[in-house]
């Protein structure tokens, strides 16, 4: 369903993402990790259109994606590391606006907020400003916003950053329920929990360049040498990616 | 279109809910605006502001009396009569403009110096240098009460009456140097047909010019002196024969423009923070073009500042009596081409921007730079004529005028095509210049 083929983007003299693929089918969750500074959300942005890549190709159901105005756009929905929510604004005029912006017509539009928010749980919420809602809740009204116009492709860059367990635990119970819809899911993140819940597969990238792509089981190959049994998905991290700290 | 009305939308949305965009954008141009207007429409009556002055009479002849007479009735003058040291002080203080001291033996010195053209006395000008102007108006409307003072005086007065004889006789012993013979002459026939006017009964009043110039002149009975021989006859022009200037529309289209602008920066600003705050990532992964995207922000900027327009000059026309005199149509174009090029300017300045809080002080001063060289504040004429040429690049300036023209100077729809022009070029020129500059990219 997404396929990246050779992705590269530079700035300057600094080579921010180097030949970086991988693909997602349906019904398919890919965790992607790096330590800050691997090139994950610049990805994440090319995927989505946000930047333009030096070289390389986003095919979205085989077709290279191509331009702003793409209609194939509308098969990815993204859900930014920031809370992209405007905070003055109700939940349900932030998510008529954002649904707008697809022209979906209002009637389809409607209904879409009230999958979306009865799927996130934020129905009674719906007319409440969003300035008024805990960081959990707007992680999942963030999540709400990206499938109005039921996407099949879902970009999610560290959904889960600074929410309490109860929220995070919610988030993975919708996204568990987009995968069983045959949503293809790419999702970036710090937490390696997160991942081994989720993920069918594991791209771990650093400096840029892919340094690992398999299953969470095919990842024990990259176990470090001495190690004995099942070898958490940390270690094997911080094996490929050296234990220097990126700040 | 449905994106764009979406955006407008959101918009309008976010600023009535922001209280302080609301506040600076509809109540702040109302209320400095009033306050402009009430400053330069006076106060209605037609009464205009006196320059206050102090007079200082050191002679107390006929002559100085008459002087000080004369500027004590002027129209334009508010007189005061305190020691030299008192004048000097309140000058100083800034409480009054100018002190003029009339020095002892002024008169008698005035009135040799009148026919004789020399040893002329001098008359002191203690001034505030902060009022320049003003003095250039109290020397000249000092120089007609002096003229005319001491040529009554000379022709008719009791201290004229003896100078004459003096002339007359030192005529006689030849004892005035630098006339020829000729001019001596002429100056003793002169003077003989003067000796014969004081022995005539006053001459019959005359309705006084000066009085028609609003200067005092002299009474029905008293003496005549030399006096303007011309009267002023002075009218408005302005859009109609009963339509009198209204200075509240000159400051409610300055005011208006100026906060437009202001709202521009917001505009500018809030896409710097909407970036910020990742807004634009969302935004930007929608299939819209980068021309929709901004096309949606400058229709909500300019709905905006249309909005700011229509409650200013609502207010305007409810409160203050301001009349669209001359074209509503023109009035309307202006109004738009105004609220368009406002809108790309805080296009510009998102493009140009960086950080929120720089961005903000920045385009802060160049706004008011712009209202400040377009005449919003002060009416542009003051200013030098070099400056006044370069203002033709400043786009408030344009605005100003044209709703000038709309307003108070009941010009037609032809006066509202060249600024309605010029300000769309403006904005085509700021609209290209913020979708070639604009950071699309996010890194």
């Amino acid at each position: 369903m997404l396929e990246v083929r050779g992705l590269r983007k530079t700035y300057g003299d600094l080579v921010a993402v180097h030949d970086v693929s991988f693909s997602v089918g349906a019904g398919e969750v890919l965790g992607l990790l790096g330590p800050n500074g691997a090139g994950k959300s610049t990805t994440v942005a090319m995927i989505a259109g946000l930047v333009t890549p030096a070289s390389g190709q986003v095919l979205i159901h085989g077709a290279p994606l191509a331009g702003d105005t793409d209609p194939k756009k509308r098969r990815i929905g993204l859900v930014p590391q920031d809370l992209a929510l405007y905070d003055e604004l109700s939940a349900l005029a932030n998510l008529r606006f954002f649904g707008a912006l697809y022209a979906l017509e209002p009637a389809v539009l409607e209904h879409s907020i009230d999958r979306a928010l009865t799927l996130v749980e934020l129905t009674d919420r719906a007319r409440d400003r969003v300035g008024t809602f805990s960081g959990g809740m707007k992680r999942r009204l963030n999540l709400a916003v990206s499938l109005l116009h039921d996407p099949d492709i879902l970009l999610l860059d560290e959904p889960t950053v600074g929410v309490d367990p109860q929220s995070r635990n919610a988030i993975f119970s919708n996204l568990e329920t987009l995968k069983a819809r045959g949503k293809a899911i790419l999702y970036t993140t710090h937490y390696m929990e997160e991942v081994e819940r989720l993920a069918d597969r594991v791209v771990i990238i650093d400096h840029g360049r892919v340094v690992a792509s398999d299953t969470l089981d095919g990842l024990q190959r990259y176990a470090p040498p001495g190690s004995s049994g099942h070898v958490s998905l940390e270690q094997i991290f911080l094996a490929l990616t050296g234990r220097t700290l990126r700040d | 279109m449905r994106p764009i009305f979406a955006m407008i939308r959101k918009d309008l949305q976010l600023f009535l809910t922001d209280r302080r965009a609301v506040i600076m954008s509809l109540v702040a141009p109302i209320a400095i605006a009033s306050f402009f207007g009430s400053i330069f429409s006076g106060s209605g009556s037609g009464d205009t502001a006196k320059i206050p002055i102090a007079i200082v009479d050191q002679d107390t002849s006929a002559v100085s009396k008459a002087i000080l007479a004369g500027a004590q009735t002027d129209k334009y003058l508010m007189v005061t009569t305190p020691t030299a040291d008192e004048a000097r002080d309140r000058v100083k203080k800034g409480t009054v403009t100018v002190a003029v001291v009339i020095p002892a033996g002024f008169g008698d010195a005035a009135g040799r110096a009148f026919f004789a053209g020399s040893n002329k006395p001098s008359l002191n000008m203690w001034y505030d240098p902060s009022h320049g102007a003003e003095l250039g108006l109290v020397r000249g409307i000092l120089t007609e009460h002096v003229m005319q003072s001491v040529s009554a005086e000379m022709f008719t007065g009791e201290q004229g009456q003896k100078l004459v004889d003096e002339t007359l006789s030192r005529l006689d012993q030849s004892a005035l140097p630098g006339l020829s013979g000729q001019q001596q002459t002429m100056l003793r026939d002169l003077l003989q047909s003067a000796r014969k006017f004081y022995n005539q009964p006053s001459a019959p009043a005359a309705s006084s010019n000066g009085a028609a110039n609003g200067t005092a002149g002299a009474t029905a009975s008293g003496p005549r002196g030399i006096t303007m021989p011309y009267t002023v006859a002075e009218e408005a022009v302005t859009s109609g024969d009963n339509v009198t200037y209204n200075g509240y529309a000159h400051s409610f289209a300055g005011m208006g423009i100026q906060f437009l602008l202001f709202a521009s920066i917001d505009l500018g600003v809030g896409i710097l923070l909407e970036r910020q705050r990742g807004l634009w990532k969302r935004l930007r992964s929608a299939p819209l073009s980068r021309v929709t995207l901004l096309l949606g922000k400058a229709a909500s900027g300019t709905l905006i500042a249309l909005l700011t327009l229509v409650v200013s000059f609502a207010f305007a026309i409810i409160v203050f009596k301001v009349r669209i005199h001359g074209s509503l149509p023109g009035f309307v174009a202006v109004a738009i081409a105004t609220a368009v090029m406002a809108s790309t300017f805080g296009l510009l300045i998102a493009s140009l921007g960086k950080t929120p809080g720089g961005t903000r002080g920045i385009a802060s001063l160049s706004v008011l730079m712009m209202v400040m060289l377009g005449g919003a504040w002060v009416p542009s004429f003051i200013f030098p004529a070099w400056l006044q040429r370069l203002t033709v690049v400043v786009p408030a300036r344009w605005a100003v005028d044209g709703f000038d023209a709309m307003t108070w100077r009941g010009l037609g729809i032809a006066s509202a095509i060249t600024p309605v022009l010029v300000m769309l070029g403006f904005a085509l020129v700021f609209g290209t210049l913020a979708i070639a500059r604009f950071r699309w990219e996010e890194s």
